[in-house]
């Protein structure tokens, strides 16, 4: 039976895809093909830039940026033919090739997806479709053939680190709360997914929530739980709807609640929606929100383990962490750590947005560098622009230059570079990326966000940011970088909770390897990648200007002047700068000028 | 009970399980400034600065909340310390209005001993500050918030020795402030103006009201005393300035009450110099009116009545009803009065009430 | 002689008995404070003073505590919002792709500021810090529909939707 997989992610439902397949299944039912051909809704290809996205088994047809007229078509053609609609298929970036087959696409073809596998392939509102692809199979196996001891053997034997940050060994973690003496301990996940430019987790549990139930029934099982809660961030709603749906099914069909599988385990699971504050997702912090209260960090130690949720021993992991759990168990932990490098083991997800050509999700094994990711999977940078910076980790993370593209992807050499996995954000950034904006955007993002509990992070995000801005602005004195290095080292050195400890490093790696640009801001009053602002003038070459008009035009300030088919000139003193002028004219004649050059305008 | 041996500068220090890095410090003799902790209160790690250096653990721990370990390795002042320390204390002064001149509070603000002992001039990081109201809407605390630091000690006193609850921190990150229920004046929220608050604040954002003005802290002479209200026995202090009570505090070493006391024990004492207090016997005349005279007359009066009515009706028709406000020595001097010399057993006691 | 209402039907205001009903779900239950705050914002569009006393009531808490929560998490608001709340990523991948300038147009469109609500209590603006939709970059929540790839044009377009 043929089936059409049209994904049902939010990136793809805001591209338009439940009307698409409406129109799908009034087509199939118009042309009497409803009986034949299975629709299924599926979650996140992790491909959103190309939504939505339509696959056609069997054949392994990738139809991309679907929209509903082409609906007939693949009826038509595909459904009734199994011929391929060309117009639909992902063009390579560069060679511009058509590439029908969802697997031979460059973007697909170097991941090693296990954690993803499901994800875009099968309806994460159906459990028999989980349970067809070796689904609860994890949980058998630990719960029937296993004592809690072989199981955390086996976690600790995967190599399995916490997908969430710092990279702490998951199976240590289990021992830690296993050993902890109680006669009440909780499972937690983490889905407070928070770091702008990192969407894994949705897509996890838009497309694959029973995985992570999975990998909760089994943490409990091995840490002598029976209650576990999943905190999700409000602005997921989707991936809330679906872990309602599946927590369902499972608690009707014995995965979930008393008895599980008739082995006398009994798990149950709650879902804690978030309530908007970024500092939720450090682990003390999301217990004390679950508590009901505000989401501040506590000190640790006591780690949850020995002190969790209502005092009681807690183990928390995040959203993939727990994804990659029943794997492990299906094919064993030894299986697992043959992927990846000697202390970094299995995959990681990477969320990669930016300058890049191919946005999305890529699942790659440990140790892949750098370039391959962005090059290979990713496609290079827009546009033709010249690499130069990749921010990751999020807003703990940190900025790495070419220079360090062919480092090996692990929780070590990013920590050495200066940065962390952190969640998996990857955000490229070119030559018209600014590093002092870009150290500034991460700090305004975390002044934002700080609990304001402890004086480091509260009084000293808002102090870095200052700075920052009035380098960006130009008003910096050379005493600010040494004042910004100073106030960061110490905001790192002691902050109470990892929000606050690892918020200067975005300022702390710009610095180590961008600091050519702060100094040109303050020196020169000249932003390089001509980004601030305060430190660049829109100025008309007027040799290569011909008069079009069409950016006086499209001006909003009205700060062009100069009549047609004479050479325009901009208002400085009018110019708001928003670019508009520059992406209207077709000589290339706007440029933006910054630091000594700005004086060829100056009246 | 076990005990556990770590270093701290150089120095061996033995102390029992459980104790924290700060306390054994403490013992050897070693001071650490700390801001928000409070041995009385619960210990939020916050204010940071009290970090310490402790060999093979990451950054830089806040000694308050680390619990000694066997073998640790302390280090309270070395120049990583040192400069940690100083830069957190320069964030404090940032947000901090620099009126030390005028402060009630200066002489015995933390922050601003802390910022001598560091040697921290100035606030090194120019930018915004709060700009809150001054909160004066009640007779008894005025609280700046402009001057918190937010060590939180206000609101773990209300909540876990007065039980109150009435502040809580509200908001966050930068704006993050102690704030009543919808943040209204003190004045109108359910505060029942114990001061507990005062008691514990380290700078000058919570001061009381009527010792505003009244003198600088070392021009102050602390009496310890009982206050005189109830049966409770709390212990004050009188804050005395040229032999006049301008204030009452309270102290930790308060063995009935620790720094709580009541609305009344705390700024009740406005009688004390009151133009009406009654310092002479006032005899009434058969006009109404009443006259002054002196103690002999006086005395001599009363116990010709009190002796006529004992003889007309018996001791009974006669009673004595004491007051709390008086020592222990006058009550029991009451007492023998009523037992010995009118004979009735008919006392009592307000603070019985 | 009696006046009151005894005879009639008793006055309820539906949304206290929703609340209620809110109140006895949770009843007993730890932690319950966000998810009741969440349910009490879901009925009333905000949260009232009143609403908040009762849930401190109804939770044994002190009010001070229900507070501290509600200004702590963006997600809480103390003022009525409008029918449609616009949330503006001003994520990562957002932010280099020009959320701002998408900012700039809803602001200039329904004259509010990040935060505000129009007077005719029709729209709410909200910057929020990402959607995790960074494949669609930039975006935007109106209510729980997300949109994606906004240029100035498509954002007048969308509001025109929701007219």
């Amino acid at each position: 039976m043929r089936r059409v997989l049209i994904c049902a992610g939010t990136g793809c439902v805001a591209s338009g895809s439940r009307k698409v397949t409406a129109r799908l299944k009034e087509e199939l039912d118009r042309q009497g093909l409803a009986e034949q051909i299975k629709v299924v809704n599926t979650g996140c290809h992790g491909f959103c830039e190309q939504g939505p996205i339509v696959i056609v088994e069997p054949g392994d047809i990738f139809y991309c940026q679907v929209q509903e007229k082409d609906v007939p078509d693949i009826v038509a053609k595909t459904l009734a033919n199994g011929e391929v609609v060309d117009r639909l298929l992902f063009k390579e970036p560069g060679s511009g090739q058509a590439v029908t087959r969802y697997h031979d696409i460059h973007f697909y073809a170097k991941q090693q997806r296990l954690v993803l596998k499901n994800c875009g392939h099968i309806d994460p509102e159906n459990l028999d479709e989980y349970l067809a692809v070796e689904g609860y199979e994890g949980l058998k196996r630990a719960l029937t053939t296993m004592t809690r001891e072989q199981v955390i053997e086996e976690v600790k034997l995967s190599g399995l680190r916490g997908r969430g940050g710092a990279g702490f060994p998951t199976g240590v973690k289990w021992e830690f709360a296993y050993n902890s003496p109680g006669d009440k301990k909780y499972v937690v996940c983490n889905a407070d997914e928070g770091d702008p430019g990192a969407f894994m987790d949705r897509s996890i549990l838009e497309g694959d929530p029973h995985a992570v139930i999975e990998g909760m029934l089994i943490c409990g099982y091995a840490i002598g739980a029976d209650e576990g809660y999943i905190y999700v961030r409000a602005e997921y709603p989707l991936a809330t709807h679906r872990l309602r749906v599946a927590i369902a099914q499972a608690t009707d069909r014995g995965y979930l609640g008393e008895n599980i599988l008739g082995t006398g385990f009994n798990f149950k699971l709650k879902i804690k929606e978030g309530a908007g504050a970024f500092v939720c997702g450090e682990e003390t912090a999301l217990l004390t929100s679950i508590e009901g209260n505000r989401g501040m960090p506590r000190v640790r130690p006591p780690f949850p383990a020995v002190k969790g949720i209502w005092e009681k021993p807690t183990n928390i992991n995040n959203v993939e962490t727990f994804a990659n759990v029943p794997v492990i168990l299906r094919k064993g932990g030894s299986w697992y750590a043959s992927i990846g490098t000697e202390r970094s083991k299995g995959t990681k997800v990477f969320a990669l947005t930016g300058k890049i050509i191919n946005t999305g999700l890529a699942e790659v094994p440990m140790g892949i560098t750098m370039r391959e990711i962005i090059f290979d999977i990713g496609g290079g940078i827009q546009k033709g622009k010249e690499f130069k910076a990749v921010q990751i980790g999020g807003p703990s993370g940190g900025c790495l230059p070419k220079e360090l593209l062919d480092l090996p992807v692990d929780y070590d050499s990013l920590t050495q570079a200066g940065a962390m996995m952190g969640s998996g954000g990857l955000v490229v950034m070119d030559e018209t990326t600014c590093m002092v904006d870009v150290a500034r955007f991460f700090l305004n993002f975390t002044q934002k966000e700080s609990c304001g509990k402890c004086t480091p992070c509260r009084e000293g995000t808002k102090r870095m940011l200052e700075i920052l801005t009035r380098i960006t602005e130009g008003k910096g004195e050379m005493t600010d970088i040494e004042r910004l290095e100073r106030l960061a080292k110490v905001v790192k050195n002691t902050a109470l909770c990892g929000l606050g400890q690892t918020a200067p490093n975005p300022i702390l790696t710009t610095l180590r390897y961008f600091r050519d640009e702060y100094e040109a801001h303050i020196n020169e009053a000249s932003c390089p990648a001509r980004v601030c602002k305060e430190l660049i003038t829109y100025w008309i070459h007027q040799e290569k200007c011909n008069g079009c008009t069409r950016c006086a035009r499209s001006c909003a300030s009205s700060a062009i002047a100069g009549a047609a088919k004479q050479p325009h000139s901009i208002d400085p003193a009018k110019c708001s700068k928003c670019g508009v002028c520059i992406e209207k004219c077709r000589q290339g004649a706007i440029v933006k000028l910054t630091g000594k050059e700005r004086q060829l305008v100056k009246h | 009970m076990s005990t556990v041996t770590l270093t701290i500068d150089g120095i061996k220090v033995t102390v029992p399980e459980g104790t924290t890095v700060l306390e054994a410090a403490r013992q050897a003799g070693i001071a650490i400034p700390t801001l928000c902790h409070d041995p009385e209160l619960s210990a939020p790690g916050a204010c940071r600065l009290c970090v310490v250096e402790i060999q093979n653990m990451r950054n830089l721990p806040a000694s308050c909340v680390t619990t000694a370990a066997e073998g640790m390795v302390v280090s309270t002042c070395s120049e990583t310390v040192v400069e940690a320390r100083r830069t957190i204390l320069e964030l404090l002064l940032a947000n901090h209005p620099e009126d030390c001149l005028t402060c009630a509070k200066s002489g015995e603000c933390a922050l601003q001993d802390y910022a001598y002992q560091y040697g921290v001039r100035k606030a090194g990081f120019a930018g915004e500050r709060h700009d809150y109201p001054l909160d004066e809407s009640n007779p008894f605390i005025v609280r700046d918030l402009n001057k918190c630091i937010l060590c939180g000690k206000c609101v773990r006193a209300c909540d876990e020795i007065q039980g109150r609850t009435v502040i809580n921190f509200a908001f966050r990150g930068f704006a993050t402030k102690v704030a009543t229920p919808m943040d209204l004046p003190l004045g109108e929220s359910d505060c029942v103006f114990c001061g507990s608050c005062i008691s514990v604040c380290p700078v000058g954002a919570l001061t009381p009201k009527q010792m505003l003005g009244t003198g600088r802290v070392w021009e102050m002479r602390k009496v310890r005393t009982i206050c005189p209200y109830c049966g409770t026995g709390c212990t004050i202090e009188l804050n005395v300035k040229d032999g006049k009570v301008v204030g009452i505090t309270s102290t930790p070493e308060g063995t009935v009450n620790g720094r709580a006391l009541c609305v009344k024990g705390r700024f009740g004492y406005n009688f004390i110099h009151h133009p009406d207090r009654l310092t002479a016997p006032l005899i009434k005349q058969p006009d109404g009116s009443f006259r002054e005279a002196d103690w002999d007359e006086a005395i001599a009066l009363v116990a010709e009545k009190f002796g006529a009515i004992k003889t007309a009706h018996g001791s009974d028709a006669l009673a004595v009803m004491a007051s709390a406000r008086c020592t222990n020595e006058d009550n029991f001097l009451a007492n023998k009065l009523a037992r010995a010399v009118f004979g009735t057993n008919n006392i009592d006691h307000c603070a019985r009430l | 002689m009696c006046q009151c209402c005894c005879s009639a039907e008793p006055v309820v205001d539906p949304k206290a008995q929703k609340l209620a009903g809110v109140f006895s779900k949770y009843r007993g239950e730890k932690g319950a404070l966000i998810p009741v705050l969440q349910a009490a914002q879901e009925i009333y569009g905000y949260l009232p003073k009143e609403v908040l006393e009762s849930i401190a009531r109804e939770l044994k808490m002190p009010l001070s505590k229900v507070y501290g929560v509600v200004t702590f998490y963006a997600q809480f608001h103390l003022k009525p919002r409008g029918r449609y709340v616009i949330r503006v990523c001003q994520g990562t991948a957002c932010h280099v792709r020009g959320a701002s300038q998408i900012m700039e147009a809803l602001q200039e469109k329904l004259a509010i500021k990040d935060g505000e609500t129009t007077t005719d209590l029709k729209f709410t603006l909200e910057s929020v810090a990402c959607l995790g939709a960074c494949g669609l970059a930039p975006v935007m929540m109106v209510n729980d529909e997300t949109h994606g790839r906004l240029t100035k044009d498509v954002v007048l377009k969308i509001l025109e939707q929701y007219e």
